[in-house]
């Protein structure tokens, strides 16, 4: 075995790696509940993958038959409405983790210098998850799949000059038919995934080059013991593979409860009207957005039409994803973490989460007059939090960061 | 384009103005209720599977319910050769638009989008309506293409009107229920019983594997249970030296 072992060492670094990257990789001890939702992305990852493999061997991309194969997968193809379940509710998992991890990296300041790039690659996964979650919600060519594409592409036709010449590139017709589903199933099964696969390599490869962050947001290389080795730190492996083993465990507790006894998540998670075949001349009476777009397609429709144009909203949606990338140079505070920043980030971020959630609620219901201004309160705040922000982590007060990180 | 775009935009405030929904009855749903199940298949190959396919669905799946090929074969079979072909039907769509003004739709996954309450409400929601091509109408389905197939043996409805007061102050005309008019061959709480066996068919045939789904569902949930309890003693014990 030993022997094996060298041999192989001597042509490619496989104990170097694991030692790298797991044995002796040292990450902070004081990991709590939030540091779970890393490891738990890569595992919808590989569930999304895994189950999309077997998917792609039933389903047809064709806009005559990709309603009924995904029928019949559901009810021909052994365990395929398993297969299919575990796909859709992991489409939905997907951003419940990404959205907690996001958060993790607000409250402990996990973008900050050394780990921009982390954040960026981190932002880009997001945007390209966004991409494909959209690709994919077209494939089983319901009602809400038809429509929810139309409206989205139609978003880009808003675009000055280009915008009608955009749209049509995108769909490849002049509306959203065959042509549109054959390219969405491209971009969804190979194009999207190897991109994510790439920019989720870079993103641990980034985290490994620098090291975790914490929830003190105090860096664990600054202290070595005697031996070397960093008084804070203890190798991911078995100690994180262990604890996250549970964190797991949990995860597919929840994960499993919905595939098995409520897929459809009350319509959130696969919508009713997407059990009525793709009709080009029927638009449904109520259009929403998947759940987890919800945020920005209610920014998108509480900024008011300008000169005749809808593109306002269009970009101000845009803005709000693409914000997310300035976040390391827009937080000037000298600590990391929120345990030992002042009031006014605390705020901030209290009103941040509300006006998110609220926004995603609100994107779900029908617009009202009265909810549209709800609407617009909220993408203020919404903004504010970042554009504010430079000015209120400087002029917040601060607590004294420890040396060491704490037990809490 | 672009005013697609600006009409989906409005499309949810107009849907609000349409005012408050019909309220729905409780269908009987029981997918385990095999007996049921069989009667509401019977209905179902009987009355709404001549002019609505289920052309998702096979024939011999009903094997699923306790029914035997041979049984499939002599009682439900009318449109098919074999017992593994699909629920499909011999009307034109044509024809059908023709007749009905709209295709009847499919019928596998129907009650999954609409619900089991809305059909179980639409099937006894048939009253007689002079205005209308066919001579009805519904109560949660204004101005249904749909004739009342079931009115042998529902008899006919007629509506009983009320006034009411709309947000706007306005008086309109509303349906408060619907009376028996004309009798059918079976009493009103034999109809609901057998619209209610055809909803909980509707029901089971919208996902013919949710009985399984939820069986092996306790079985993860079980297992994942245990599987807790060894990983956190795991974590706990590679743990214990880390102040």
């Amino acid at each position: 075995m030993q022997k094996l072992l060298n041999w192989i060492d001597q042509r490619f670094p496989l104990t170097s790696s694991y030692k790298a990257h797991l044995s002796e990789y040292y990450a902070p001890k004081n990991f709590n509940f939030w540091y779970f939702f890393g490891s738990l992305a890569l595992l919808v990852l590989v569930i999304q993958i895994v189950t999309g493999i077997f998917l792609t061997m039933h389903y047809k991309p064709d806009a005559a038959l990709a309603f009924a194969s995904v029928e019949y997968i559901m009810r021909d193809v052994e365990y395929g409405w398993l297969i299919r379940y575990i796909h859709s509710t992991g489409a939905s998992a997907f951003f419940v983790v990404v959205y907690l991890h996001m958060f993790r990296g607000l409250i402990y300041g996990s973008y900050r210098k050394p780990r921009e790039l982390i954040w960026i690659f981190g932002v880009l996964i997001y945007l390209v998850l966004m991409g494909e979650a959209f690709f994919g919600y077209l494939l089983p060519w319901g009602q809400m799949s038809y429509w929810g594409a139309q409206v989205i592409v139609n978003l880009f036709a808003t675009v000055p000059f280009i915008g009608e010449d955009l749209s049509l590139w995108i769909r490849g017709d002049y509306v959203v038919s065959d042509a549109t589903l054959s390219r969405f199933f491209a971009f969804h099964v190979i194009a999207f995934p190897l991109v994510l696969l790439g920019l989720v390599v870079a993103h641990l490869v980034a985290l490994h080059e620098v090291g975790s962050n914490n929830p003190d947001g105090i860096e664990i290389k600054e202290k070595k013991g005697p031996d070397g080795h960093y008084l804070d730190g203890i190798p991911f492996h078995p100690y994180y593979t262990v604890k996250d083993i549970l964190g797991v465990v949990v995860f597919l507790i929840a994960f499993t409860a919905v595939v098995f006894f409520a897929p459809e998540m009350g319509g959130y998670f696969l919508e009713y009207n997407n059990f009525i075949p793709a009709d080009p001349f029927k638009t449904p009476e109520h259009i929403a957005p998947v759940w987890y777009f919800t945020p920005y397609y209610a920014i998108l429709r509480a900024v008011p039409p300008m000169f005749g144009s809808q593109f306002p909203g269009v970009a101000a949606m845009g803005v709000a994803v693409l914000i997310f990338f300035l976040l390391p140079w827009l937080d000037k505070s000298p600590v990391k973490s929120i345990r030992y920043r002042g009031p006014k980030f605390k705020i901030a971020l209290t009103l941040f989460v509300i006006s998110f959630i609220g926004l995603g609620i609100l994107g779900i219901l029908p617009s009202t007059p009265l909810y549209t201004w709800i609407a617009r309160v909220l993408s203020v705040i919404y903004f504010a939090f970042f554009f504010l922000m430079p000015w209120y982590t400087r002029t917040d007060t601060y607590k004294p960061v420890p040396e060491r990180v704490t037990d809490k | 384009m672009k005013s697609l775009i600006f009409l989906i935009l409005a499309l949810p405030t107009m849907a609000l103005a349409a005012g408050p929904s019909v309220p729905l009855d409780k269908a009987p749903v029981n997918v385990d209720d095999h007996e049921s199940l069989q009667r509401g298949a019977r209905v179902f190959v009987n009355y709404c599977l001549n002019c609505h396919s289920a052309s998702y669905m096979r024939y011999n799946r009903m094997e699923d319910i306790g029914l035997s090929e041979v049984q499939i074969k002599e009682n439900l079979m009318f449109a098919a050769d074999k017992p593994g072909e699909l629920m499909k039907v011999a009307m034109r769509t044509a024809d059908a638009k023709e007749w009905f003004g709209a295709a009847p739709p499919d019928l596998t996954v129907i009650t999954r989008s609409r619900g089991a309450n809305w059909t179980y409400t639409y099937l006894r929601g048939f009253y007689r309506d002079d205005s209308r091509p066919t001579g009805w109408n519904n109560t949660v389905f204004d101005k249904v293409g749909m004739p009342h197939v079931l009115q042998d043996l529902q008899g006919h409805m007629a509506p009983v009107m009320r006034m009411e007061k709309s947000a706007d102050g306005k008086e309109h005309q509303v349906i408060d229920h619907l009376t028996l008019v004309k009798p059918g061959k079976l009493t009103q709480a034999e109809y609901d019983a057998l619209v209610g066996d055809l909803v909980n068919y509707l029901a089971w045939m919208g996902e013919p594997a949710q009985s399984q789904r939820k069986n092996i569902g306790l079985a993860v949930l079980l297992f994942l249970g245990v599987f807790y309890v060894v990983a956190y003693y795991l974590k706990r014990s590679f743990w214990k030296d880390i102040h």
